[in-house]
Order: C-alpha cells, then structure tokens, then sequence
C-alpha cells in the first residue's frame, strides 16, 4: 500500500442517507453480515468496488469469473450462509452463469451482484452488454434488475434473505452503472426475504402421524439423507432419530457427511456410483423416508425400478419436491429438523427390523469396497484417498472437480462430519474443484482443505492457483492424473466398444512443474512407497501445494448403476453392465 | 478395465418384483394404465411488472409443461396482475405446476379453479361476400360485427373456448382470413375469491 492512498474509514454508520447506490449495496452486504466475497473487476461494476474499497469485507480477487462463482457456492456450502461474488456485466455476468447454475442445481446460497450497463443504454446492445437476469432467471431463485437507487441496498438484502432462507439456492441482482453511481440514496433496512415466500416449518400433523404409523409398521425401514440434512441443520435430529430407531442411513451424494460413515447403521451412499450395500438396502427396503432430498435420476437410476417395494415418506421444504420424480405416499412439507422431531413424537414405537439390520450387515460384507493394489503396478487412486483420509482430521474439508476422481474420493473417504464434502453434484462441473477449495478455506481458515481433482478438471480452473498463492491459502490438490478424461474413457469402454474419441490425453502438463510456476508447491507422485511422504510434505507446506499423483489409467469406478438401469442390478465388473 | 470389486453378481442377486410407472408411482403392472390428462384453468395472482410474464412462460418452456393458453391484465389492486392459465396435464402434472408456479417470488397466489366463469374474447375477420349470414352466424354466438367491408367483416364474440372453436368453425364457410383469440380469463364463482393472498397455501 502506497504512503498517498486514501484511508479506509467508514463515517456511514449512522447517516440517514449514503453517498452512492453502490454504498447502499455495500451497507446491505455487511449488514446482512457478509465477511467475504470473491470477483472479478470491470467497467460496469467499478462503483461497487469503489464502494468496497472503504469496507471490511474481504474480496478475494479471482482469476476468472466462473471461479468466483464456484468459490462463493463453496463458502456457502461451509457456512451456511450466502457467499457473495461478483462480475462486471456482459462477459463478466456470462462466465458466472456455470458456477450460477451449479449452485441452483445443488441448492447452496449465493448471491451474485453483477454490473451492468447504464439503464438508458440497457436493449441497445451497449458494450458489454448482457441479458444478465434475463439468462440467469432459469438458474436462480430470483434474479433482479435494480432500477431505483433508493431501493437498491434493500433489493441486495432481500436477494441475500432469499438465498439463505427456505431451500438454498443463488440469487443475483443485476447493477446498472447508474444506479450505482446515483448520489444520496437512502440507507436500507435490515435484509429481508420477499414477501410472497412462506417458509413452511412443520408439517401437517394428520400426516405425520399417518407417516409415523406406517413407519412403526416397517419391516425393511431405511432413511435416505439428502443435501437438505445438511442445510437445514438436522444432521443432529437425524441422527438421533436413526439411533433411536434402529433404521439403517443411505445418503445421496449431497448428502455425504450427514450421517457418520463409521456408524452401524450407516449404509452411505447409494445411486449410480453408490456402494452396493446402500443399493441393495434402498432396492430392498419396504419403507423410505426421504429426507431433504430431490430423488434425483443418478440416485435412483431408471424410476420403474426404484425401491419398488417401499411407501415414500418424503419430507422436504420445498413442495415442489413432493412427488416430482418419485411419488410420495406420505408428503410431509417442512423444515427437516423441525419434521424429525415431529415424526419422533409421532411414532407408536420402532419398527422391528433387527432381522433387516441384520441383513443390511451382511450385504456389508457380501459387497466390500476392497479393490487390489499390487505394488507392481501404477498406483491405485483408491489407496491415494485413503492414505490422505488417514493423514488427515476428521473436519478436513474435501472438495473435487468431476469424473472418476470425484467417485473415488467419495467412495474412499470416510465422511464422519456435516459440510466437509463439497462437490458439484446435481450438474456435474469440471473445474469445481480448486476455486471450491479456495472458497472454503476462506471460510475456514482453521480447517484443512484437500482438493482432489482430475487431471482434465483441473485444466479447466487451474489459473485459480493464482488466486491461492495470492492469498496464502494453505490448501492441498491432489491431482489423480490418469491422462485421460477417465469418465468418459471408461463409458468409451463399457458402451462405445472402446472407441476412446477425444478422451485421451497424454500430453498433459507436468503439474508440478505448473504449480511452480504459479508460485505454489509442487510434487510427483507415482510410486506406493512414495504416497505417505509425498502427502506429508505437500500437508506441511505453508500455502497451497499440487501433487501430481500418476495414478493407474486403467482404472474404472465401480460399482456402477448403468444410466435409467435399476440399483439392485449395480455392476461390479465391465462385464456386468 | 481394472478396479473390479468382489460380490454376486447382478443376476445372483435377489430382486423385488415390483415396479413403479413413469409418475413414480408404485404400480400393479397388470392394472396399470397411463394417467389421464386434465384441462385445468389456474389462476395466479402475481406482481404487475416487467419480467413477470418471461419469468412465468419461461418456467412453462423448461419444465415442459402443456399450457394452452395464458392471460394476463391488471387487476383492481395497484401493482397486482391476474394470469389466466389453461393448462392440459396430467393431475400430478397439475400439481407440479401450481407448485413450481408458487415458488416464483412475483407470484403471489395460485388456485386451481373448478366452478369458474370462464370467457375468452375472439376476433374474426371473414370475407363479406354474404354480409346477412354473417350478421346471422354473428348474432346466434351473441357476436357482432365492429368492422365492415370494403371486402371483409370483423366479428367480435365472447364465449367459452368451445364456443369459440364452434363460431370460428361456423363462419369458416364465409372464408375466414383471420382470428385474434385472447386466451381463456377466468373467475372463481359465487362469492369465492378467485386467488387471494390467503390462497397460497392451497
Ligand atoms: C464442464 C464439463 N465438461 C464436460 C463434462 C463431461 N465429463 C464428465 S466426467 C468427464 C471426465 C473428467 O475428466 P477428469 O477431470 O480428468 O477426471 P477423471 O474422470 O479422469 O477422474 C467429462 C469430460 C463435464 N462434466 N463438465
């Protein structure tokens, strides 16, 4: 910081009225509490970071848009609360619609402020001009075009409001430069959702109780946690509930880390990458409940086929879930915490399942998750996550991008703790990985962050080691390089007859070496008696770090539920797709 | 491919014989029988400014929903707009529409109407080469003509969609050159609220 550059100093406190819009938006931002946001500068949002430049929100600078999208969903999956980022308008707005969706797609909160072009010049194809709400609209909860200085403070509170309050997901308001520019506006009120959203929080009595019933009548109960176990706090009433009960806990993906993977009852993941017990468990059940989950076609495969035998308890907090994909016999609207306790009141008494208790046990056993690793062959990624899964705590934070890496992390490491595994789950996005790990270890900072990636994902973000080099984010990536898009490699195998179109490549960089010259730390990795050390060594380096890890290019994720296949039929082998 | 796991195989495997149809509903596969789709009039009482509508149709485009129709005008509340929408889904179907329609934050309240006034306003211009049976086809659908000649005559009527698909095919004889059609608008019957803030729970 030069000696000339003005102080930091806020005198906004107490005025009735602020000097621009932009200081409006930026008294809205901390008042709603926001700590941190990340983005990237440009002509139509100037005023805003002109603006933030007198404030203690801490922005993280990003090297691309996209990555500032991704980071904020990430902080927000942390958290809890909103993560902010913010674009200028045009190509700023566009790269952030991917992270945008992504955060639609698995409900977490952010709110994104764009800039956008002077009002008067807004349908003439201005310089840098987007349809920004009009593009973001099918990917948000609401998107909003500020017109009025006046209101603009309190329309950035209430998108911040609506994207925490009820089921998560992204909001954004669209800034035209005048609006941000206009002088003496008045100073918003407290943040505050619109007023159309009720946010249900107990559900329907009657049905409960009819929920309850039917429960206590279960031979073959299981609970499927979702996402929403997470966000809406309830991974303790769940817990509880299961304990209590006696009833065996699938998760979905975005559910990991909602139930301990250590536990008895624990089932983990089911779905087309899930394990086979969790498969054979929600295949077999005779009652579901269904919690905070959207019951999406990678969980359940081919719909005809899924737990076909069970009555569906569904609680969720968004009605539009009940019955979208898969019918529930028992809806129950509300908030998860607060229907747990509900159905625990309700319920006559446990089910008697010892003998299906039993029988999800020896599935355990029939359907290990034991792969080979002999020492003469390339590494096996399944022991690399392992490996680091020992090393680390058990509140290490594990982001990923997406492909077979993503699987094998989920898979591999045992989640024993809510908001520790960050994933792009509903849409799937290469790239996710390293811009989450730096919005989650801003988040938290006391935390250890590992991101494990792909070597084609992390092509796709990677210049957001820039960002974590800047910042001192004391992050660990560990590429499982298997030069290849390896998903889609092994989809090339099993469906296309081995036609490896465009999935192949090995003339990737040496990421090591790339690390370096980003100013991170970077190793190699390809060899068992290497694995140990090399994870060490990266953990103790004060900053971020990449292992190159060469991992076996053969391997393939199992088991696997072909694409609309049935769970019960998960394959264990090429052969049985 | 390596990174087989051990375990029975799909087909050693036992499997439950049921099955669920495309609604995800649990099903005897012997009595099972595609849903039937509903023609439902919704109506929605939503905020009256810019971007309503795109949010409203856009929801429609992607989530693949039937409509037939839509309206829309103010209401007699400042700032509030009333949506009209004939629909033609399935009842879960219906369902869903209502519910996603609920979830948009301009959208204040939606209900799904049964006993409802329903009228659609047509226009339809016919060549006037028999102006007496024009005015006749005109007058037995309670229309009248509000614009004549040179060459062609424009009828306005009012009526249900039915009636409406019935005068448009009345006056085909006469060379119908063009119709305008508004769409369904509806109202509640009786002294029900047609959708009210108090609604959005329904
Ligand atoms: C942005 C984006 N583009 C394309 C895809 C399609 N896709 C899914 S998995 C995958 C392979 C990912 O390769 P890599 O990151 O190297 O991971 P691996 O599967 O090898 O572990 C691809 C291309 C995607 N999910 N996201």
């Amino acid at each position: 910081m030069s000696e000339s550059e003005p102080e930091r100093t806020t005198d906004r406190d107490e005025a009735e009225t602020l000097p621009t819009g932009a200081s409006s938006v930026v008294t809205a931002l901390e008042d709603a509490g926001v700590e941190a946001a990340f983005g990237v500068q440009g002509g139509a949002i100037m005023p805003i970071y002109d603006a933030l430049y007198q404030s203690d929100i801490h922005h993280v600078t990003m090297a691309h848009e996209q990555g500032a999208a991704h980071a904020a969903d990430a902080y927000g999956a942390v958290t809890g609360e909103p993560g902010v980022c913010l674009a200028t308008s045009g190509p700023g707005a566009t790269n952030l619609v991917t992270g945008i969706a992504d955060a639609d797609m698995d409900s977490e909160p952010v709110l994104a402020l764009t800039g956008q072009v002077a009002t008067e010049m807004v349908g003439n194809d201005a310089f840098q001009e987007a349809d920004t709400t009009g593009i973001t609209r099918p990917v948000t909860k609401s998107s909003y075009f500020a017109s009025d200085p006046d209101t603009v403070g309190d329309t950035v509170g209430e998108a911040f409001a609506l994207a925490r309050d009820g089921r998560q997901g992204p909001t954004l308001v669209d800034l035209p430069k005048d609006v941000s520019n206009a002088e003496d506006v008045a100073r918003p009120g407290p943040a505050e959702g619109p007023e159309t959203q009720d946010i249900p929080d107990e559900a329907d009595a009657e049905e409960v109780s009819r929920a309850a019933h039917a429960l206590a009548d279960a031979e073959r109960p299981a609970i499927l946690a979702g996402g929403g176990v997470i966000k809406g706090e309830a991974t303790d009433e769940l817990r509880q509930f299961a304990v209590d009960h006696g009833i065996p806990v699938i998760t979905t993906m975005p559910g990991v880390g909602a139930f301990d993977e250590t536990h008895d009852l624990a089932m983990e993941m089911a779905g087309m990458h899930g394990t086979g017990y969790a498969n054979m468990a929600i295949t077999h059940c005779d009652v579901l409940l269904g919690v905070g989950t959207r019951f999406d076609d990678r969980l359940t495969g081919g719909v005809d086929t899924f737990a076909p035998e069970a009555e569906v308890i569904h609680v969720d907090i968004d009605a539009s879930e009940i019955s979208k994909n898969v019918h529930a016999d028992y809806p129950l609207v509300g908030d998860a915490s607060t229907v747990l306790r509900q159905l625990d009141d309700a319920l006559p008494r446990s089910p008697d399942a010892a003998a299906w208790r039993e029988r999800c046990a020896e599935w355990k056993d029939e359907y290990p998750m034991d792969y080979d690793a002999p020492e003469d062959e390339p590494l096996k990624p399944q022991f690399v996550v392992e490996a680091f899964d020992e090393a680390t705590d058990a509140d290490t934070i594990v982001t990923t991008g997406v492909g077979q890496h993503q699987m094998w992390a989920v898979q591999y490491w045992t989640f024993t703790e809510p908001r520790t595994w960050i994933s792009s789950h509903g849409l799937g996005t290469m790239g996710y990985g390293l811009p989450a790990a730096i919005g989650a270890k801003v988040a938290a900072p006391d935390q250890e962050v590992v991101c494990f990636d792909g070597d084609g994902s992390f092509l796709m973000t990677v210049q957001g080691l820039s960002v974590a080099v800047r910042e001192n984010l004391d992050l660990t990536v560990c590429v499982l390089n298997n030069e290849a898009v390896g998903m889609v490699r092994q989809w090339q195998d099993a469906f296309f007859e081995g036609r490896r179109m465009a999935s192949e490549y090995p003339w990737g960089p040496d990421f090591a070496t790339l690390a370096e010259a980003f100013g991170a730390a970077g190793f190699t990795l390809d060899d068992y008696d290497d694995v140990a050390d090399t994870i060490a060594a990266a953990r103790d380096y004060d900053g971020p770090s990449v292992i190159d890890c060469h991992i076996d290019p053969r391997e393939d994720v199992y088991p696997m539920v072909a694409s609309g296949g049935a769970n019960g039929l998960f394959a264990l082998q090429e052969e049985h797709l | 491919m390596t990174g087989e796991l051990p375990g029975p195989a799909p087909e050693e495997r036992p499997h439950p014989s049921g099955r669920r149809n495309k609604q995800g509903i649990r099903i005897d596969p012997q009595a099972e029988a595609e849903p039937e789709i509903r023609r439902e009039v919704l109506s929605a009482l939503v905020d009256h400014e810019p971007g309503v509508l795109a949010e409203v149709s856009g929801l429609f485009a992607r989530r693949q929903f039937n409509i037939e129709s839509l309206t829309v005008g103010p209401t007699a509340t400042d700032g509030l707009a009333r949506m009209t929408i004939v629909v033609e889904e399935t009842g879960p179907g219906v369902e869903q529409v209502k519910r996603q329609l609920r979830k948009l934050v301009p959208v204040h309240a939606v209900r799904e109407l049964d006993a409802a006034t329903e009228r659609e306003l047509a226009l339809i211009k016919v060549g006037d080469d028999d102006p007496a049976g024009v005015a006749a086809v005109a007058e037995m659908y309670g229309g009248e003509a509000v614009e004549a000649g040179p060459e062609v005559v424009t009828v306005e009527l009012t009526g249900t969609e039915s009636e409406i698909d019935a005068a448009v095919e009345a006056f085909e004889r006469f060379g119908v050159r063009e119709v305008a059609r508004t769409g369904t608008a509806a109202l509640a019957g009786g002294t029900e609220f047609t959708a009210h803030e108090t609604h959005d729970n329904e």
